[in-house]
């Protein structure tokens, strides 16, 4: 079997050693860092996202993949950094304004590097202007935004008020997740996509920066 | 500890079997059966001649109790083993004996054909929470002489797992035990290896039929289990009293015990029933009556007490419909013979008297039993302790997702049911389509069909088995059974 594929099949098994052991290979093997990130990584990953979806896998099946992932990249990324390899998006990720709940916003965090985004994760009770300065600073194209109270929920309209209001809601996208916000309220404060679980925000983020 | 759900003190119990021998001895037990009738006069039993009375000794219950089985064993039809029936051992097996089906399509009953019952057969094969199959209803496209043995052929054909069945008359008994030989090989294999549970049923109050008490002896003969199905009807065929129902039961149960073990000691045997509460509004049998389901629960500790393994028609429902009161009455009734530990819980699939089966109820119910075997397992420390560890794991990590801990112990400690149960967000469940309950049960019904293998009983005994019931099919004057592509 030829290495990529290789690589890919052990990370959907969750064997995070044996990634990083052929990542190496490969490298060694001057195979293009892109073509073992597309190819080798990201091909793993995709497929464990849509045995999740379709139930035959559970939670901690993705996570053990998305270990493995990370356990390739973080000997492919210095590479794709000097070859100028472009990530394929940087997201921002935090909880909203007085919200100390963050373990849904994890898991999305988890869930999107394991789909290979860059993930600069705010931690919790995240100011609407922090949102914006970290994405701004980092070049980032998506914020993702997380809340559990009722009453913290409005925050998420102050960030992207904020982002109308420098006339960066065209290049920032917004995402919004949580228990108590909806496809609705998504449309309402005008945020660009909801997503409904882990999974779902990682499809609505490729789909927001159009690489699905 | 594995929980468990008592209703009698050892002192009732006690009460309530010598108040049932009493019973048997003193007024006696109606059996219209002459070789029957013979055969306990010959251990003693006084015989009313000309009436089909008899007066049972004390003799003559303590020898049938002393020879029963404690435990017994089904195996599939290949030969493996699938059920131990004893202690608080808890097994499923679908309501038997419907008379309709009903319709997904049409949301009415109907009679059901050769091609539902395979569909049924398909289906079972595939549940996992349901360890046997029942011959569950009557195909209604060959006579009624052999739609009792056509179901057994059909179920023995189609699916692997063992087979709660019975006769409609003297005469099936025979093709029925032939069909289970031409599985095993010979009298002797099938005695070792028992294929087939038959229910044979007393009369409420005190009566056995020529037909069911010659099927025990048959059954006997043979070594083929037998659960007695006593059925007394609370305030009309049997006291108004739970208590006073139980007696009755006890009764009844054990004058059938005293044929089967009298004729072939030994012989295995549950001690099971389907009684109920007399609904004097309706005039009619509430399975799903939370007295009903009491009595199940305590005449299967009276069967305990005796050191028998146990049988009760009650994880079921009187619903018209698949709908709530389908899914509650079930559920209650699944639990509760789950937490007293009866050991072949019959009902699946089953609606409105026991007359009706639902394929979609029957894969909603099998998770209904997924749900309570898991809640009979318990609670149980597994390397919880020292907790700290763990704990300072969660702290450092954030979650515990990928824990060993939790990978080791995921799945035996949640368990995860199939599709029919919605467990997804709001979101998620319309993006999927938004199914209601019936159309999740439906789909999985059309999956697993699609998803049937054949049962691996080679080909020339599946030939045989055709060979037999073609044979029969003619003897009462069919040319030909219904196709079965």
């Amino acid at each position: 079997m030829d290495i990529l594929k290789q690589i890919a099949e052990n990370l959907r098994q969750g064997n995070d050693k044996k990634v990083l052991e052929l990542t190496k290979q490969a490298i060694k093997q001057k195979i293009p860092s892109k073509e073992i990130l597309d190819n080798g990584l990201i091909a793993g990953m995709n497929v464990i996202g849509e045995k999740f979806k379709a139930h035959e896998i559970f939670l901690p099946d993705v996570l053990l993949a998305a270990r493995a992932m990370y356990a390739g990249m973080d000997e492919l990324k210095p590479i794709l950094i000097k070859e100028r390899v472009p990530t394929i998006g940087k997201v921002v990720i935090g909880t909203v304004q007085g919200d100390l709940h963050d373990i849904g916003k994890n898991l999305v965090g988890i869930m999107l590097k394991g789909a290979g985004f860059e993930v600069i994760d705010l931690g919790n009770d995240v100011s609407p202007e922090r949102f914006i300065e970290v994405a701004k600073k980092e070049n980032a194209r998506v914020i993702g935004m997380s809340a559990l109270l009722t009453t913290t929920m409005l925050g998420m309209k102050k960030v992207i008020d904020l982002l109308n209001k420098q006339s960066l809601s065209g290049e920032i996208k917004t995402i919004i997740g949580g228990a108590p916000v909806s496809e609705e309220f998504a449309r309402e404060i005008g945020a660009d996509a909801y997503g409904y679980d882990s999974t779902s925000a990682v499809e609505c983020v490729k789909k927001l920066i159009k690489i699905s | 500890m594995r929980p468990v759900v008592k209703f009698l003190e050892d002192e009732l119990i006690e009460r309530i079997i010598s108040e049932a021998r009493d019973i048997l001895c003193k007024l006696g037990v109606e059996i219209h059966n002459k070789d029957i009738l013979s055969m306990l006069r010959d251990y003693g039993a006084k015989v009313e001649p000309n009436k089909y009375h008899v007066f049972l000794t004390e003799d003559i219950i303590d020898r049938a109790l002393k020879t029963a089985p404690g435990s017994f064993n089904l195996y599939d039809v290949l030969g493996y083993e699938t059920h131990n029936f004893s202690g608080f051992n808890v097994y499923f097996t679908p309501g038997s004996t419907a008379l309709n089906i009903l319709d997904y399509e049409t949301e009415k009953i109907r009679r059901p054909t050769t091609t539902d019952y395979i569909n049924y057969t398909k289906v079972v094969s595939r549940l996992e929470n349901i360890a046997s199959q029942s011959t569950a209803f009557i195909p209604a496209d060959v006579t009624e002489k052999i739609s009792d043995s056509y179901r057994l052929y059909l179920s023995l054909l189609y699916c692997e797992k063992p087979v709660v069945t019975g006769s409609f008359t003297i005469q099936a008994f025979n093709i029925m035990k032939d069909l289970q030989l031409v599985v095993r090989g010979t009298k002797e294999e099938l005695a070792k290896k028992p294929l087939t549970i038959f229910s044979c049923c007393p009369t409420s109050p005190l009566k056995w039929s020529d037909v069911t008490s010659q099927n025990v002896l048959d059954c006997a003969l043979y070594s083929i289990p037998v659960e007695y199905i006593s059925m007394p009807l609370s305030g009309f065929m049997a006291p108004v009293t739970l208590v006073g129902t139980l007696v009755q039961h006890t009764a009844e149960t054990l004058s059938g015990l005293v044929i089967s073990q009298l004729t072939n000691p030994g012989t295995p045997v549950l001690y099971g029933g389907s009684p109920a509460i007399f609904d004097v509004r309706y005039e009619t049998t509430p399975t799903g009556a939370v007295e009903t389901q009491m009595i199940d629960c305590a005449y299967n500790e009276i069967g305990k007490y005796l050191g028998l393994p146990t049988q009760a028609y009650i994880s079921l429902s009187d619903s018209k419909q698949f709908d709530a009161q389908a899914g509650l009455e079930s559920s209650m009734g699944a639990t509760l013979a789950a937490l007293a530990g009866i050991n072949n819980i019959s009902g699946p699939g089953m609606l409105d008297f026991e007359s009706c089966q639902s394929l979609e109820k029957l894969v909603l119910d099998n998770e209904i039993c997924g749900t309570t075997l898991r809640l009979i397992k318990g609670i149980e420390p597994r390397e919880d302790f020292p907790s700290l560890p763990r704990f300072k794991e969660l702290l450092k990590e954030k979650h515990l997702l990928i824990s060993e801990h939790t990978l080791r112990y995921l799945r035996e400690e949640h368990y995860f049911p199939g599709a029919v149960i919605d467990r997804a967000n709001r979101a998620r469940w319309l993006e999927e389509g938004g199914l209601t309950l019936c159309e999740r049960a439906h789909r999985e019904i059309k999956r697993v069909i699609k998803e049937y293998k054949p049962s691996k009983l080679p080909d020339e005994i599946k030939g045989e088995l055709t060979r037999l019931m073609e044979d029969e099919a003619r003897r009462y004057g069919m040319d030909s059974l219904p196709s079965r592509l």
